[in-house]
């Protein structure tokens, strides 16, 4: 019998990722292309979506070819993608209308504070269990609309479709199947989270046309069958990459999470089957949901500034020459000499959600080294943790018992160890590197049957690493302590012009 | 004799140029001051830029001399940044091997662990990077020696940690050798009773050896019925630190 295997499309921010895994959920091969990224004006951020498919039909070849495989071995495609990036396409010529928008971009700033003034505001985040910010796709499609208001007209006639890049790769995959998954839906602030259907008030809110939008389906089931790329093969999954890392972390349960540590971080916990509404500043979200089931829903975190830190350290102060050496420097001293930096950098996100704050370096003596900076440096991804955990206990009421980490700076052992010691649970890295696309995979797999269930996926959970915390309790409570009145510092330093 | 390379001897005049004087030169003043073309001296220049010994100021465009220069004969590759690159293959190799995984570095006449990925079976195990083990009783040292990672010799004193251990400098030179010839190192049972090891050469640019990666494990699971290591063992561990080999920018051997 001739083996299959499992296929997933990565559709990330800055490049997009088709892997080959087998059976025990171990990576058989990868290829990756990059896309260009364009910033036409300050604050905007764009994708060209014809690229991007572009490079899904590169990218499907070359992984089959380095994996020794063919297409009628693969059993199903699993996709994760960038969440919340915005694109619009006409119907009958299958050409995106302008680039797309990217997550990242804030140009519809003033549109939603005005907005967020409006009468209905307040449905619309009941409905959506999300606060009104440019971070979500649903203003981002009313600005679209208004700022070309050729394709309104359209748009009520269905012939402009809207779709997150899931919506888009289904759609180019299966030559015109417009449908998105639960989980980034959830994300365009115009589905209503408790009927997972899209808002009739949130559509009226926004004023967006429902014959643009794509049909909601859960993001494990089978969505259709590909005609390119991948001729033959089921689509078996579809998750934003953040729900996909829980998923790959097998963080099925209430009360499990991951944190993904990139050049933002983001923490999910998984709060089962109820919607826990956040009181302290974190998303509510869809987590999963399998076909014919309910929805797992999720808390999340979003640390805007982490890896980025460390890019600036040597970028723009160049004191490093490369992103792993602020482990060498940091350890060069003991300690952090009374320094914390807080990279406020364009305000702060989770659990504050200050935009006027601004970035600060306090604590600063004669005797601060760059080691110390160095270790400042780590130690604001530390307590930019603690402090969403803390907020997900509050909201959730479990407690934490375990941090399950993945993403590039999981290579860092210092800052892992200083992870367990400021939470004081145990940090634990699984022996899968890439989580984002082996939580697509698996999601896949469960859909076609390739994979029996969710216990099973748990078999292949491996730990590759694990850090126990070691701090003294009273240095722990001073060390945070100090570093919340450095967050203190950051707030109000810009004006309103 | 064979001829000498000529490219090899306008590199190191450059190099001698850049050390004296100001330290830093524009393009046009090195291929002036040497009596070459712009498009000669930008290549050698481009080179030397490449592995570190050169450095260009965003700013001004002029040249100097790089911090790779300063630390020839130390470890050129940070330790961090060796197990940064060599994280996605560390892994795969702990999941197809079944067994504990660990790249090791030359610091202080001893191999220093700077990764480590635990055996994928669930149970409890320690972190044990930061760990200093011998150069001639273990795998990883004995491929660090036998390529002269670090510029580091042959141990002289030789510790005997089980009745297996090398004792004498005669054996371990014969030992390396060996490693040589196969390109890869085992200890069996040389460091600690019970337990087996196999390691390859981990190389940077211009194929220096810059590290060690290997698996350890229970004698029985690591070797066949003649104590030797399983063949399909050692063809993972060197497939595995070929591919960072690669990664880290070591030509294709």
């Amino acid at each position: 019998m001739t083996e299959h295997y499992v296929v997933t499309i990565d559709q990330g921010t800055t490049s997009t990722r088709c892997i080959v895994f087998d059976s025990r959920g171990r990576l058989v091969s990868l290829a990756q292309h990059e896309h260009k990224q364009y910033f036409p004006k300050p604050g905007w951020v764009e994708h060209d979506a014809a690229e991007i498919w572009r490079n899904v039909e590169r990218l499907a070849p070359e992984a089959l070819r380095r994996a020794g495989i063919t297409a009628s071995q693969v059993a199903a495609l699993g996709i994760a993608n960038q969440r919340e990036t915005t694109l619009l396409w006409d119907r009958d010529t299958g050409n995106p209308v302008g680039h797309a928008i990217v997550w990242q971009d804030t140009r519809t700033d003033s549109l939603v504070r005005s907005l967020s003034e409006a009468e209905g505001a307040d449905q619309v985040v009941q409905d959506s269990a999300l606060p009104m910010a440019t971070y979500f796709s649903g203003p981002r499609v009313r600005w679209m609309l208004d700022h070309h208001p050729e394709l309104r007209a359209r748009a009520e006639r269905g012939e402009i479709l809207f779709g997150t890049m899931e919506t888009w790769l289904i759609w180019k995959l299966t030559g015109g199947l417009h449908v998105t998954d639960v989980t980034n839906a959830s994300r365009t602030m115009l589905l209503d989270i408790h009927t997972l259907d899209w808002s009739p008030a949130a559509l009226a809110f926004f004023g967006i046309p429902r014959a643009m939008l794509p049909e909601v389906r859960p993001s494990v089931g089978v969505f259709g069958t590909a005609v390119a790329a991948f001729p033959g093969v089921r689509i078996g999954a579809a998750l934003g990459d953040q729900q996909a890392a829980l998923f790959g972390q097998t963080c099925f349960a209430p009360g499990e999470a991951k944190c993904t540590y990139g050049t933002g971080s983001f923490l999910l916990l998984n709060t089962g089957a109820e919607l826990v509404r956040s009181t302290h500043g974190l998303l509510t979200t869809v987590a999963y949901q399998m076909a014919g089931g309910p929805a797992a829903y999720a808390l999340e975190g979003s640390i805007a500034i982490t890896g980025s830190l460390v890019q600036w350290f040597r970028d723009q102060l160049e004191l490093i020459a490369s992103a792993p050496e602020i482990e060498t420097l940091a350890r060069t001293v003991a300690d952090n000499g009374g320094c914390y930096i807080v990279p406020a950098f364009s305000g702060l996100y989770a659990p504050y959600w200050r935009s006027e704050a601004r970035g600060v370096i306090v604590g600063l003596t004669s005797y601060i080294t760059k080691g110390h900076l160095a270790r400042a440096v780590l130690e604001a991804t530390a307590w930019q943790t603690r402090e969403v955990v803390d907020a997900m206990n509050a909201d959730s009421g479990l407690d934490l018992t375990t941090l399950r980490v993945d993403g590039g700076m999981t290579a860092d052992n210092l800052l892992m160890q200083f992870i367990a010691d400021v939470l004081d649970v145990p940090v634990v890295r699984p022996l899968a590197i890439e989580t984002v696309s082996l939580g697509a995979a698996y999601a896949a797999g469960l859909a076609v049957g390739y994979w029996p269930d969710l216990e099973g996926l748990r078999q292949n959970w491996h730990r590759a690493a694990q850090w126990l915390p070691t701090m003294d309790p009273a240095v722990r409570a001073a060390e945070y302590g100090n570093w919340r009145r450095a967050v203190e510092r950051t707030f109000d330093w810009t004006r309103p012009a | 004799m064979p001829g000498t390379v000529q490219s090899i001897e306008r590199a190191a005049a450059v190099l001698r140029l850049l050390s004296g004087g100001s330290g830093r030169l524009p393009l046009g003043e090195i291929a002036r001051s040497l009596d070459l073309a712009k498009g000669t001296t930008h290549g050698i220049l481009r080179t030397l830029q490449h592995v570190g010994f050169v450095e260009q100021d965003s700013v001004s465009g002029y040249y100097r001399l790089g911090p790779a220069l300063r630390d020839l004969g130390t470890n050129y590759l940070d330790v961090n940044e060796l197990r940064s690159r060599s994280i996605n293959w560390a892994d795969p190799l702990a999941a197809r091997s079944g067994e504990a995984v660990r790249i090791g570095t030359v610091r202080a006449g001893q191999v220093l662990i700077v990764h480590h990925v635990f055996r994928p079976d669930d149970t409890f195990q320690t972190l044990d990077v930061g760990t200093m083990l011998p150069l001639h009783a273990t795998a990883l040292g004995k491929v660090l020696v036998a390529y002269r990672a670090a510029a580091v010799g042959p141990p002289r004193q030789l510790d005997r940690f089980t009745r297996r251990t090398i004792l004498t400098p005669r054996a371990l030179a014969a030992e390396l050798h060996r490693v040589h010839e196969a390109g890869w190192a085992a200890d069996i049972e040389e460091m600690t009773p019970g337990i087996a090891a196999v390691a390859a050469p981990i190389r940077g640019y211009g194929g220096l050896v810059v590290g060690a990666l290997g698996i350890s494990g229970l004698v029985e699971r690591i070797c066949d019925s003649h104590y030797h290591p399983h063949q399909h063992l050692v063809a993972y561990v060197r497939d595995a630190a070929r591919a960072i080999s690669q990664d880290l920018g070591a030509a294709r051997r």
